[in-house]
């Protein structure tokens, strides 16, 4: 075993307790502002914990990374210590694979069962004898019960905004490849300019997209309490969106370390992870394109 | 060359830090593995107390002890502390401990994510557990949580239930990646894929089912969060939603759920027979085949559970061949576990007689699971005592009783000292007696009609009541004394050979008792 590399296993950690701690606080704070405010309490405490959560999240975020990113950058990993991040991170895109499917299982099932059954279809017609004279159709604009759930007078149609993001998002992620492609030939300039590109693309993304919410919001009436039509838009696409901001961060923070000088051609996995990420939130919203737009 | 590697080890590295700061900031898969059995055992004596404040009331017809609403904390809490508190953080535990040592891997493979995986859940818990004293109480709607129970009539702590599941959730995705990429990546050289034990096996499977449903898990909850907090309208009708629409969501994670509390126990009852029949597992290949296909067919079952909430004629026949189904991989299991038993020779320590009172009693739970199956006798089942008795039936001999048989196995790996054979034998008969004696009653009171969840019943049911009441006071006080076993285990006694059972194979039984601090930190040579 003398070419062996130890599999670095650090001593002691202190991020792991202090994530739990923030991650605690900031999900009891969470709650709390939920709670008061349906109960028509004042929620400023509440905020203040969650603020604290908040803040405790971000310096553990710093911290966490910023020694792994000091312990790669001293050559203290090995190339088994580098799969054990690729399964780690393919396997974490993996469930947010399985959170968004079910999201789309509750928008299939609202769609193909739900709806219609309500409507009086099926030999679960019987449905219909709730609301009777409920016409079902999709997109749902006349809801079983508009005194509760007040209609949109119309949803987004596919060949506007959403067109114009599918497009923005399928071409982010050929300039991040193009941009991997110059990392691994240790193009600097060429990887920086692609980086970029991505994200002023990914900006642009979440600009159309929050102006697509104002629409919906203000000329619309499509709400998140419009309805279940309301309900797995702004699910699915918001937590898309709450993704590609996310995704939009890493590449930011990855622009910053590569200006400071960080990769090489053959150790960048900070960076490929942020690109895999990308990719999966490219392929999220085509998903979303076809299966809450288009169809 | 165990031997080497362990001495190997204490050149380079120290032993653990001093104080609770061992605790809080380790990395070790040791140290993590005991806090996660300290953890769980923790939460099943509170898990179990709730259950006695269940069976005290239930003890005799009319209302005695708690108000209804309290009775519905009761099941509520009871149910989801067991499963989320007690059984997954016993497998995650016994996954920590064991699986580096059975691969030959210096550790796990991300270790400071395996201390936040473990530290998250005493945060979730002390979350959940908070919620009985909020005003309107804890959750009451049954561990299941359907809507429009939790969302509509839901009392106001459900919102700190669902972040509650959410941290939960985080944790066990972890623990999951975590297992993963140990498996796959940390392997000694030479320990291919089908020489691995089979409870690293199981729990490398068990672990694709946790990733892949517990995002579902957390998927369900927030759009509870949103119809409850935000008017969102996923399961209520009146927007178009529909409740059955939880029902189906929560059981595409619910029931490969089932089957990640059992797996990990599968694996472990497949290294313990064999170590004390002193055979080799009889059809190994098959066992990993069978694993697999028991993981796969989890989840196209979800449906069995809603036979009667309407669900169309194609897909409860659908669901109801597909759980059928399942049977013959489980057959395959037992079959080979008595197999390897069959003309081995046998003594029957504290490990065995867990193994084999698993074998018979999960079966048991097995049948009564087909029984549930079939559809059209569903109906008169569903939601009697009858699937308390099946669930109880294979979580208690089944998870529970592998985590025992498991925890006096490697008890002597862990303290370095061998239990008290005599103790534990009592415990396991006392167990085996009070546990079938709580249970197995609870057949007949759901044949004979006997609803779930309820804390009064009718005068006919009483003496199966107070037969199963007595039953589980016993088998509660009972895990009194496996607490005193282990503490007593974890303070002297006999001193354990690196391999005190004759029969046991694997790479955890080459290093010393108990396991250095730091094992295989340059991997040993599997031939």
């Amino acid at each position: 075993m003398a070419d062996y590399q130890n599999y670095y296993v650090p001593e002691q950690s202190k991020w792991p307790i202090i994530a739990t701690v923030g991650l605690g606080v900031m999900l009891y704070g969470a709650a709390s502002i939920m709670v008061d405010s349906n109960q028509g309490d004042s929620t400023g405490n509440a905020w203040m914990i969650f603020w604290a959560g908040v803040l405790v999240m971000i310096y553990m975020l710093f911290g966490w990374f910023g020694s792994v990113i000091k312990e790669s950058r001293s050559g203290l990993y090995s190339p088994q210590m580098d799969r054990s991040f690729r399964w780690g991170m393919s396997w974490f895109i993996f469930s947010e694979v399985m959170f968004f499917a079910a999201f789309f299982g509750a928008l299939f099932y609202a769609r193909v069962f739900a709806v219609p059954w309500l409507g009086g279809e099926g030999d679960r017609g019987s449905s219909n004898m709730l609301w009777e004279g409920f016409q079902a159709t999709w997109p749902l604009i006349n809801n079983p019960d508009p005194e509760a759930y007040p209609a949109p007078e119309s949803v987004i149609g596919p060949w506007g905004l959403p067109l114009i993001n599918t497009i923005l998002l399928v071409t982010s992620s050929f300039t991040i490849t193009v941009a991997h492609h110059a990392i691994k030939a240790d193009n600097r300039k060429k990887l920086k300019i692609w980086l970029a590109a991505t994200i002023a693309l990914a900006l642009v993304f979440l600009f159309f997209q929050a102006e697509e919410y104002m629409h919906a919001y203000q000329d619309l009436n499509l709400t998140l309490q419009s309805g279940i039509y309301g309900s797995t838009f702004f699910m699915l696409t918001g937590f898309h969106g709450f993704h590609v901001m996310l995704g939009t961060l890493m590449l930011i923070i990855m622009f910053i370390r590569i200006q400071k000088g960080h990769f090489t051609a053959d150790s960048h996995f900070g960076f490929e992870a942020t690109s895999w990420y990308w990719h999966f939130v490219d392929v999220v919203w085509l998903g979303l394109f076809v299966f809450v737009y288009v169809i | 060359m165990s031997a080497v590697a362990g001495t190997h080890a204490q050149d380079h590295h120290h032993g653990p830090a001093s104080g609770i700061s061992r605790w809080l900031l380790t990395t070790n898969h040791k140290d993590i593995g005991s806090m996660y059995l300290i953890f769980s055992f923790t939460m099943f004596l509170l898990g179990g107390t709730m259950a006695m404040v269940i069976r005290a009331e239930l003890f005799q017809p009319g209302l005695q002890i708690v108000q209804p609403e309290f009775f519905n904390q009761m099941t509520t809490m009871h149910g989801l502390i067991m499963v989320f508190g007690a059984v997954m953080p016993a497998f995650v535990g016994l996954a920590n401990w064991m699986i580096p040592l059975m691969i030959g891997a210096p550790d796990m493979a991300l270790p400071r994510m395996n201390n936040w995986s473990f530290w998250l859940l005493p945060c979730a818990f002390l979350i959940l557990v908070s919620t009985l004293f909020m005003e309107g109480g804890a959750p009451n709607f049954g561990w299941t949580f359907y809507a429009p129970l939790s969302t509509t009539y839901g009392p106001p702590s459900t919102t700190f239930f669902i972040f509650a599941i959410h941290i939960m959730g985080v944790s066990s995705i972890m623990g999951a990646i975590n297992v993963i990429a140990t498996v796959l990546n940390m392997r000694a050289p030479g320990m291919t894929l089908m020489k691995m034990p089979m409870f690293v096996w199981t729990w490398l499977i068990t672990a694709f089912l946790l990733i892949a449903v517990m995002p579902v898990l957390a998927g369900v909850v927030t759009m509870m969060l949103m119809d409850i907090n935000f008017g969102t309208s996923f399961f209520n009708a009146a927007g178009g939603g529909d409740p059955v629409l939880f029902q189906h969501v929560f059981w595409f994670f619910g029931h490969p759920e089932v089957y990640i509390m059992i797996l990990p126990a599968f694996g472990a009852i497949s290294q313990i027979i064999p170590a004390f029949s002193r055979k080799r597992l009889f059809g190994y290949a098959f066992m990993v085949y069978a694993t697999g296909a028991i993981a796969l067919l989890s989840f196209l079952v979800w449906a069995h559970h809603m036979f009667t909430v309407g669900v169309p004629l194609a897909g409860q026949l659908f669901f109801m061949y597909a759980t059928l189904l399942i049977a013959v991989p489980t057959g395959v299991k037992v079959f080979n576990w008595v197999a390897t038993m069959f003309r081995g020779s046998l003594t029957l320590e504290a490990p065995m007689l867990f193994a084999i009172a698993f074998v018979i009693l999960f079966s048991i739970g097995g049948f009564s699971g087909l029984m549930l199956a079939i559809a059209p006798a569903d109906f008169q089942y569903h939601d009697t005592y009858f699937v308390v008795a099946h669930f109880h039936y294979v979580l208690v001999p089944g998870a529970i009783f592998g985590i025992f048989a498991s925890a006096y196995f490697w008890l002597p790996k862990w303290t370095g000292y061998m239990y008290d054979e005599t103790l534990a034998k009592t415990h396991f008969w006392l167990s085996f007696v009070g546990m079938n004696l709580a249970f197995f009653p609870m057949h007949f009171l759901g044949l004979a009609g006997m609803p779930r969840r309820i804390p009064d019943y009718a005068l006919q049911f009483a003496d199966f009541n107070m037969v199963s009441s007595i039953g589980a006071f016993m088998f509660g006080a009972t895990q009194l004394l496996f607490l005193l076993i282990v503490v007593k285990c974890a303070r002297g006694g006999v001193k354990a050979p690196a391999k005190p059972w004759e029969g046991a194979e694997g790479l955890e039984w080459e290093v010393p008792s108990p396991a250095p601090y730091h094992t295989f930190t340059t991997p040993p040579d599997v031939k």
